[in-house]
């Protein structure tokens, strides 16, 4: 036996220092092959499009030919003062928030429901709050716009019904109101997606964990507050991660749904780059407001990543 | 018998291989062209179709290939590609500012050569055709070309009441005054799409300042935050106070607005040639208002500078990429002459060429052909003859005007600051 494996040792331990070298050469040299492809589309299509953005943002150029029309850093002094962007970062704040506070709690609140335990049907149901997440955005979008619409749309019919002298609202038309029906939206869309994955991080809790608790003498509510919540925390954790940039990243929906109006009511750093940058011809522009709205998302997901979500990654090691 | 097995299946591996190559040679045979239109209505696609099918029947080495989208997407996708310096052959264009920009990047081809003599000649649209190009270079050339103007619902008008059409902005007043104590919504607007509001303020400046006031602005000689585009602001406040829109106008599309009108819900719009065709497509019978529906020239203002017969208008011309084959050219003439534009002037189109004209029986459509005809001024819509960030602002501005966000004084000041921007020669 002993013989055996000191044959085979030396084979994993080179012999002398020449050999090493090559050794780790080779390893080297096999993964820079592997990898190049991948770092190579990676440099191109991503890093890249980054830098030439931050180059292009400090031209004035309509998107045709070379940029020429060198002019430093104006275009970031004219979105300092553009209330109209200045407004668009609210909206966005605004998802961001009513997402955290409304969204989310819902999202867990159904998945405690239907995720286990013994309500009859909750396959069911399910399946039936799963079911809008798995609409592309513009199909929802498209729903929605017949659903709000003010004179023929189901939510005012029905409203209708249940409310006596209702005046029908113009959901998509006011100013004050657009704004949270593009929220109710978002939250029909995407509360499923984070529905499943608390599901997901409550199947991965042990029962006798609770059961322990309860025979402890937890009432259901001191469980649920002192041991699944703390135990479900990286779940939750991931899922502000995914909400923020969501917020942030908001397009296909609004821009179908209002084009950011009206009158920009509803714009969101995305719709604002859209319409501002791409529409207008002004793609020095347009880049100045890619740029910010990077450095936005990249800074939230560094510092949330390394302050928040690092007990996560370390927890899994 | 093995080797002969092999050989088999050897030369079957050959002729697989040769497939694709054999396919791409018989494709290269043919000249493909593509175009993209945004005739979205079914009788209209369809015409395009059919045409084109006859077209490559007569034409076996040519290959058209047609894209249809609709009129936002199109605007979208067209700035994509164009961007990217890959315009498809033939596409829908209005010409003016936009396509003038395209023409500055070299992204359209100067069809001037191919144009000049018998083709140019056979235009009566002579003022549209010119807006499809400059110094003597043309990118492309107009099909339909017709007026804005108001629709009305004859019906609807009689139930309120109102005799006659109105011809002053204060008898237009007075009718939506009128139509609002019947309790029928006076005017369909669509503003989300926000084109479709900024006829109303543009009209108005028309009508004060004239062709004048808008060629000294546009030339920098003076100024959009003059008296008449102030003004222009306040009559149409003046028009907005009334509420004359249905509940929740800023969030309705161009398509509920004809809708509106097809459906009989609401008694007017001001809108271009195409909208008949527009409220069939969009109302619940597919039939329109028929019979009901009349058409009249934008109301004058008392004591403007404007012409009571200048017409703001445009129509839809096909511009030619820079990477069209002659065959592409040859395609845009055959679109254009006197057959085919007879038979698409029954279905939809307003002809721009002379011998095409007396194909329309439409009475609507007779009356906008002969005031586009007749205008001593012809204004292009602002939003595509100005460059194309100085007609989103109009656009814009004019929205916050009807949301009643901005005042008449602030939307001509903020047009005239853009107009500094974009319009620095």
């Amino acid at each position: 036996m002993s013989a055996i494996r000191f044959r085979v040792l030396p084979r994993a331990f080179p012999q002398s220092l020449n050999e090493s070298q090559k050794r780790s050469r080779e390893k080297w040299l096999t993964i820079a092959f592997l990898v190049a492809p991948g770092m190579a589309i990676f440099l191109i299509f991503l890093l890249l499009p980054i830098f030439q953005s931050g180059y292009y943002s400090l031209f004035k150029w309509n998107g045709f030919g070379f940029p020429k029309d060198f002019r430093g850093i104006d275009n970031y002094l004219d979105l300092a003062k553009d209330k109209v962007f200045l407004g668009s970062i609210a909206h966005s704040f605004t998802i961001m928030s009513l997402s955290l506070l409304v969204q989310l709690p819902l999202a867990l609140a159904l998945a405690l429901l239907v995720g286990r335990g013994s309500l009859p049907g909750r396959q069911i149901f399910r399946a039936i709050l799963f079911v809008p997440y798995i609409f592309s955005e513009v199909i929802t979008a498209l729903i929605w716009l017949y659903v709000l619409h003010p004179n023929s749309g189901l939510m005012n019919k029905t409203l209708g019904v249940f409310v006596q002298d209702f005046k029908p609202i113009t959901w998509l038309g006011d100013r004050n109101i657009a704004l949270i029906a593009i929220f109710m939206v978002l939250t029909w869309k995407f509360f499923g997606f984070h529905m499943i994955l608390y599901m997901a991080g409550l199947q991965s809790i042990p029962k006798d964990l609770e059961e322990a608790g309860r025979i402890d003498g937890c009432n259901e509510m001191q469980v649920l507050r002192f041991i699944t919540l703390p135990l479900m925390g990286s779940t939750i954790r991931l899922t502000i991660f995914l909400s923020v940039l969501g917020s942030f990243q908001q397009f296909t929906l609004v821009w179908i749904m209002t084009q950011g109006g009206p009158v920009d009511s509803t714009a969101t750093i995305a719709t604002f780059l859209f319409k501002y940058g791409i529409q207008r011809f002004a793609l020095g522009f347009g880049s100045a407001v890619a740029v910010i709205l990077f450095l936005l998302t990249l800074v939230f997901s560094i510092g949330y990543q390394r302050m928040v979500m690092r007990q996560d990654y370390e927890l899994r090691v | 018998m093995s080797n002969v097995k092999r050989l088999v299946y050897v030369l079957i591996a050959v002729a697989l291989l040769a497939l694709p190559i054999a396919a791409t040679v018989r494709a290269q045979d043919k000249v493909v062209v593509t175009w993209w239109h945004i005739s979205t209505n079914e009788p209209e696609k369809n015409f395009w179709q059919t045409v084109t099918d006859e077209y490559m029947a007569a034409n076996p080495n040519v290959q058209v290939e047609i894209t249809v989208l609709e009129n936002e997407a199109f605007k979208s996708r067209l700035v994509t590609v164009m961007q990217a310096g890959d315009p498809p052959d033939l596409f829908q264009s209005w010409g003016g500012g936009v396509l003038w920009q395209y023409a500055e990047a070299g992204l359209v081809r100067n069809i001037a050569p191919e144009l000049e003599g018998e083709w140019k000649d056979s235009f009566s649209a002579k003022a549209a055709l010119e807006l499809y190009g400059r110094n003597g270079e043309y990118y492309g050339v107009p099909w339909t070309w017709g007026a804005v103007g108001v629709f009305y619902n004859k019906a609807l008008f009689a139930k309120a009441g109102i005799e006659n059409t109105p011809t002053t902005w204060a008898e237009f007043l007075d009718v939506v005054k009128k139509l609002k104590e019947a309790g029928i919504t006076p005017i369909s607007l669509g503003e989300k799409d926000k084109w479709p509001g900024h006829f109303w303020w543009v009209y108005l400046a028309i009508r004060l300042g004239g062709e004048q006031a808008f060629l000294d602005a546009y030339n920098r000689t003076g100024k959009f935050d003059a008296e008449p585009f102030v003004k222009a602001g306040e009559y149409l406040k003046e028009l907005a106070d009334l509420q004359p829109f249905a509940e929740g106008f800023l969030g309705l599309a161009y398509g509920d607005q004809a809708a509106a009108m097809g459906n009989g819900t609401a008694a007017m719009e001001l809108m271009g040639q195409w909208a008949p065709a527009v409220q069939k497509g969009n109302s619940t019978s597919g039939e329109g208002i028929g019979e009901d529906l009349g058409w009249f020239p934008f109301p004058v203002v008392e004591g403007g500078a404007g012409n009571p017969n200048d017409v703001l208008g445009g129509g839809d011309g096909f511009s030619v990429g820079m990477n069209a084959e002659p065959e592409a050219i040859a395609f845009l003439k055959y679109l254009t002459s006197a057959d085919i534009q007879r038979r698409a002037a029954e279905i939809w189109v307003l002809p721009t060429v002379a011998a095409a004209e007396d194909a329309l029986t439409d009475p609507v459509l007779q009356t906008i052909i002969k005031a586009r005809n007749e205008a001593p001024y012809f204004q292009l819509y602002y939003d595509q003859f100005l460059p194309p960030a100085m007609g989103q602002v109009v656009n814009d501005g004019v929205e916050k005007l009807f949301a009643g966000i901005i005042t008449p004084a602030d939307l001509a000041a903020e047009i005239e600051a853009s107009a500094e921007k974009e319009l620095v020669k």
